[in-house]
């Protein structure tokens, strides 16, 4: 369980320019829910993941993981419990080293990194069943260096690596905004299937206001730092891509635009 | 012939810094200046430790342990104190300026003429035959930089070295599997400056005396040894960077030579050659580049 609790997060503080994002924010993610975050830029949506993993720091407020207090854990510590895919496929993998080589690096996250053999070679096997699940033919090309692979292929396999050990909660922020239309449909299923297998604890900000709909059991959608629709199971269920094309409008002219 | 022989012993010298160098610069894209002051560092101390009788074989590894402390405070000032990676260099290399200086206790040149070295002592006096004399230098030093290659390479393929190797291609990951990246960059620079002293310390053995410039361009030349070793043998896949590397300074070394061996400039003008064959290298590479990306897009 993700708690987030009273949540206060300036931007700017003391200047001119002081920009309140969060005031008294609260969250209570459940194991096992997979949540889809929708909101207009700057809604507080990447901001409200990077709180989470520590990207960057709160101004007051307390962030737990199953009641123990993260907030002050640095953010390579979180890393352990947290699997995080970027909008930007570069992200999630080394483009200078080998597809095999980024394999082995995942696989010993949590690990100690020492003076044994970088690829153990009895793990081989297993790293080409994985890279098989994704059905891009990867793993035949093992000895490719990442880099140049398209960024869908890279983006597959960012996914993998990131939930190929043990972790407790899934951060996907944008993963699937840069990819084409096509590419975004298979990694998304292709995300559905890993959180379903493994059961993951999701969190997912996205754009795409189908996969937010279609995926996942559970909706937020932020505004100004607050979550003005949050929806779950039943509830979310019923939700189609009009209701919450509708609240966007809303929005749009209460701000003015 | 000797300036051949002398090509390959000083190339050899400076590719195990240039090794360092590669760390640095090509595997964490580091700008790390601190070298011009850890390859005297290495050849101070290995200078002091020789006066006070130490074994000439012992003051080597002392001298890279020297430079690794040094490398990591380069670090800790970069990571812990939120310094630029270039002042971080620039900070102590001109701190190690002094540290030098008292380690040389306080002179500007320590020679050691009288003391047994690696290259020159007992056994390489009476126990070599007499062909191979003029050439043990160079055979030793071939050993040498043949050991701390593999060393390197086989530390790239651990698990620790995938790391350092991850910190430079895309520190964003390291993060993600939950290590500290900053200390991975710690760790890099203390090997990199440990390569750089310890070159260092290998100078000061062969010339049996140590000098507070030796360090000067340092830095220029282990630049110069990976970007021409890099870019040379690139097309031939098979060989390793690290053996580009060494390949690129005895290049770069031979080149410094022909020019000063051409005899229109004269010995003083071997730092303004040294930078010179270095920006001539940097606008070649450079239009290599630009004509390769050229017939890409054709």
């Amino acid at each position: 369980m993700l708690e987030l609790k009273n949540i206060n997060k300036y931007y700017n503080a003391g200047t001119v320019n002081e920009m309140c994002l969060f005031e008294d924010f609260n969250l209570t993610i459940h194991d096992g829910q997979f949540v889809s975050v929708v909101g207009s830029n700057g809604s507080g949506k990447t901001s409200l993941l990077n709180l989470i993993c520590g990207s960057i720091p709160l101004d007051s407020g307390s962030i737990l993981i199953n009641g123990t207090n993260i907030t002050k854990m640095p953010e390579y510590k979180r890393q352990r419990r947290i699997g995080r895919v970027y909008q930007n496929p570069a992200m999630g993998t080394c483009p200078n080293m080998t597809i095999l080589e980024n394999m082995a690096l995942a696989d010993n996250k949590g690990k100690a990194f020492n003076l044994l053999p970088g690829t153990n070679r009895a793990r081989i096997d297993f790293y080409r069943d994985q890279l098989k699940t994704l059905g891009l033919g990867l793993e035949d090309k093992l000895q490719v260096k990442v880099g140049v692979l398209s960024g869908g292929q890279r983006q597959a396999m960012a996914l993998l690596m990131s939930t190929m050990t043990p972790i407790e909660f899934l951060i996907l922020d944008e993963h699937t905004a840069a990819l084409d239309p096509k590419t975004a449909d298979t990694i998304m299923e292709l995300t559905d299937k890993i959180v379903h297998e493994k059961h993951l604890t999701t969190i997912m900000v996205t754009h795409n206001l189908r996969f937010a709909v279609d995926y996942g059991n559970r909706i937020l959608m932020m505004h100004q730092g607050h979550a003005v629709l949050d929806k779950g199971d039943v509830e979310k269920e019923a939700i189609k891509i009009e209701d919450i094309l509708q609240i966007f409008t809303e929005i749009s002219i209460e701000c003015g635009n | 012939m000797t300036i051949i022989l002398g090509i390959f012993e000083e190339g050899l010298i400076y590719a195990i810094m240039a090794l360092g160098v590669y760390i640095t610069y090509k595997i964490l894209d580091f700008p790390d200046l601190s070298v011009d002051g850890t390859f005297p560092l290495g050849a101070a101390l290995t200078a002091s430790l020789i006066v006070k009788g130490i074994s000439p074989i012992l003051a080597l590894p002392l001298s890279f342990l020297a430079g690794a402390l040094a490398g990591c405070v380069t670090g800790l000032i970069h990571v812990k104190c939120r310094v630029r990676d270039l002042f971080s260099g620039i900070i102590v290399m001109t701190a190690l300026y002094s540290i030098n200086l008292r380690i040389a206790g306080m002179k500007a040149n320590l020679p050691f003429l009288s003391q047994d070295t690696i290259f020159d002592n007992q056994w390489t006096r009476t126990a070599l035959p007499p062909f191979i004399k003029p050439y043990i230098m160079v055979i030793l030093l071939a050993v040498i930089v043949c050991i701390c290659k593999l060393l390197l390479d086989w530390y790239l393929s651990t698990k620790s070295g995938y790391l350092l190797r991850a910190a430079g291609d895309n520190d964003v990951l390291v993060t993600s599997l939950a290590k500290d990246k900053g200390r991975v960059k710690i760790i890099g620079l203390a090997i990199a400056n440990g390569f750089a002293a310890l070159a260092g310390g290998v100078l000061s053995q062969k010339q049996a005396f140590f000098d507070i410039s030796i360090g000067t361009g340092t830095m220029v030349f282990g630049l110069a040894s990976v970007i021409l070793g890099a870019q040379l043998f690139k097309r031939l896949g098979t060989l390793k960077t690290t053996t580009a590397v060494i390949a690129g300074a005895i290049l770069y070394k031979a080149c410094v030579a022909l020019v000063i061996s051409l005899r229109i400039v004269k010995a003083a003008d071997l730092k303004l050659i040294t930078a010179a064959i270095l920006l001539l290298i940097l606008v070649i590479s450079d239009s290599v580049k630009r004509r390769g990306t050229r017939h890409a897009g054709a």
